[in-house]
């Protein structure tokens, strides 16, 4: 597959925009400055980044708890999301989400959510929602390997499979629901081979190889918008943090330091810097100007969301209806 | 004028939205072909064909949730899920989601979705096929719970329930269907939150909907001839409520009893009993009575279905009950 270093660079930087992000959240929410819950996305960010490159602005996708990564690769706004995260006026949900109910329709970001799988069904539905407009986009829909075991995931790819909907799954399979190891929840090693239940297709990719996921998603994408069916691709990866924020002295109950580090080696943009500066894509005064870029956009959402009032006690009253 | 069934009030309903604006359709169980199991009509299947009255798999929970993806894209689906005891199976959908995302993102979409289902007894289907679960979704925010009585209110409702951007549960009653009203030929629309009169009276208010509506008119009308006057007042949509008429008839009467057919104990008939209360308490001349089901599942034999479930006489003893206190 031939690139051209614009589309190379973009990825790069997606992918540490989105590992800067979640390091800034990080750092907030021990100070205690981001109220919420807090579900890292630090070590997955190749998956989101190389689905969403393959994706118009246009094409819906459906995220997760985890879901700050997938905002930010299909285009979200991170001043609005630093906001909600602070629970501000401004935020992308004037601060009744927060980091689990991130969404802006308009760049077809239909929701993270708080519940596992539930994004599945929603965004089989607009992938109907697209066939029976007669429309030509996509859905891409994110969950995990915890996700694969509800009924949620089986009742959705049934139902997207019989109607051939153009609706690609992507399993994050970031190998542990909270606490329980995949190999404790799930009865099988390699969830993409649930695609044959379904009669569909699908694939394995390496989710740390930001490239891979691309080359998939690229795939499956033009697959979809032919009208030729729903896709399930599994990305293998890691959580490199806790299930949340706040588990830290439970992390060595589930998994072991060793395990964390040896994925900590296989960092996807590392890994990627690696093939930049290799095929001579980008220098390391390329990267250094791209690491301060980054800092600066931080700084600048930063600054918008701490300067951003927190909104008024009875605006809890407002958004639940739409009133004409 | 003219008199329809109570189900081909509906289908007339959805046909005249579907005609209306290409962007309504239908999605469930057997809603094609074979005409929607209650409402027994392939009317729909005929003229919009399977694209747009979409017969879905057994499977509730994605049925809500495919429908809730095309409503936030662009759609405006009607799901129906066959019976409301089958409404758990999808709860995740309609607590979780349906009800909540417009407000979680802040306002900034719209959730133009209805969910049809039916409700109900006396037909010995035992305690899984016979439920009326609709308190459940008026305690949770976000969801207009629509629950009407008469072939008019269905119809008009109906179309309500379909130009509104916000979820609606639209409560059919089984038992209701075959029964016949006076429905204009002409178009017309009934607002939510407007309870109805269906029967005054100065003596006693009598709260109801849905199919306990017409047994407390029975009730009613037999009771004039002792000279006992009863208002009877079909609240037609539970939220939006009218709190207004409820408040108004009370004044008028000085006694209260709610009548439906859900279980008592925690039933939509102690949120109203709590609003008189709160903010009638001193128009009331006697207590506040309830008549609901009786806190049991409702059970299969006939003997025991109608010993459980209100009925026109059990109805006519407690309002008698209440006005000779």
């Amino acid at each position: 597959m031939q690139l051209n270093n614009e589309f190379m660079i973009q990825l790069y930087r997606t992918m540490l925009m989105i590992r800067r992000f979640e390091e800034k959240a990080l750092d907030l929410k021990a100070r205690q400055i981001i109220p919420g819950l807090l579900h890292l996305y630090i070590g997955e960010e190749a998956v989101a980044t190389g689905m969403c490159a393959a994706l118009r602005r246009d094409d819906y996708i459906s995220s997760t708890h985890r879901g700050h990564g997938h905002c930010i690769a299909k285009g979200g706004d991170i001043s609005l999301m630093m906001a909600e995260l602070l629970g501000r006026e401004k935020g992308y949900c004037r601060g009744k989400g927060g980091s689990m109910h991130i969404a802006d329709i308009d760049l077809g970001i239909l929701g993270a959510n708080g519940v596992v799988a539930a994004g599945m069904p929603i965004s089989g539905g607009a992938a109907l929602s697209i066939k029976m407009r007669g429309k030509d986009q996509v859905v891409a829909c994110f969950f995990g390997d915890g996700g694969s075991n509800q009924g949620a995931f089986h009742e959705s790819l049934n139902m997207a499979a019989l109607w051939k909907l153009p609706v690609i799954y992507v399993c994050e399979n970031n190998q542990y629901a909270i606490s329980v190891a995949q190999s404790r929840s799930c009865s099988i090693r390699d969830i993409y081979l649930r695609k044959d239940a379904y009669e569909i297709e699908g694939c394995m990719v390496d989710g740390n190889d930001v490239l891979a996921v691309y080359q998939a998603a690229k795939e499956t994408v033009d697959r979809a918008r032919r009208g030729e069916g729903p896709t399930l691709i599994e990305c293998k990866t890691y959580r490199w943090r806790g299930h949340y924020e706040g588990e830290a002295d439970r992390t060595y109950t589930y998994r072991t330091k060793q395990e964390i580090e040896e994925w900590i080696d296989r960092c996807p943009i590392k890994r990627f810097q690696k093939v930049l500066l290799d095929q001579g894509v980008v220098s390391q005064v390329g990267l250094n100007q791209i690491e301060q870029e980054i800092q600066s956009d931080l700084q600048k959402a930063m600054e918008f969301a701490q300067n951003c009032p927190f909104p008024e006690p009875q605006d809890a009253l407002k958004d639940l209806y739409y009133e004409e | 004028m003219r008199e329809i069934s109570f189900s081909t009030a509906l289908v007339e309903a959805l046909k005249e939205e579907m005609r209306r604006d290409e962007r309504v359709f239908v999605l469930g169980e057997d809603v094609g072909r074979f005409g929607m199991i209650y409402v027994a009509k392939p009317e729909l299947w005929k003229e919009f064909g399977d694209d747009r009255v979409r017969d879905t798999p057994i499977s509730e929970n994605a049925i809500i949730g495919f429908a809730l993806g095309a409503a936030i894209t662009g759609m405006r689906p009607v799901a129906d899920i066959m019976f409301c005891d089958l409404l758990t199976l999808a709860m995740e959908q309609i607590v979780n989601q349906v009800a909540k995302v417009r407000y979680m993102f802040g306002g900034k979409i719209k959730v133009p979705l209805v969910i049809c289902t039916s409700l109900g007894g006396l037909r010995f289907a035992a305690a899984q096929h016979s439920q009326h679960l609709e308190a459940w979704f008026s305690h949770v925010p976000g969801l207009k719970v629509v629950i009407p009585s008469t072939p008019y209110d269905a119809k008009g409702l109906l179309k309500t329930a379909i130009r509104d951007d916000n979820p609606v549960i639209f409560f059919e009653h089984q038992q209701l269907m075959p029964t016949t009203g006076p429905v204009p030929e002409e178009e017309y629309l009934i607002p939510f939150g407007k309870a109805d009169i269906k029967r005054e009276g100065k003596d006693i208010t009598v709260i109801s909907y849905s199919l306990m509506v017409h047994k407390v008119l029975k009730a009613a009308n037999e009771l004039a001839q002792q000279g006992i006057e009863t208002e009877v007042i079909d609240l037609r949509t539970l939220n939006p409520l009218d709190k207004e008429a409820i408040l108004k008839s009370v004044e008028k009467t000085g006694r209260l009893l709610i009548v439906h057919q859900a279980c008592t104990t925690g039933g939509f008939g102690a949120e109203i009993a709590a609003i008189v209360a709160e903010n009638g308490f001193d128009l009331l001349t006697a207590p506040i009575h309830r008549l609901g089901a009786l806190d049991v599942p409702v059970p299969y034999s006939p003997v025991l279905e109608n010993f459980v479930i209100p009925n026109e006489q059990k109805i006519a003893e407690r309002i008698l009950s209440i006005v000779s206190q």
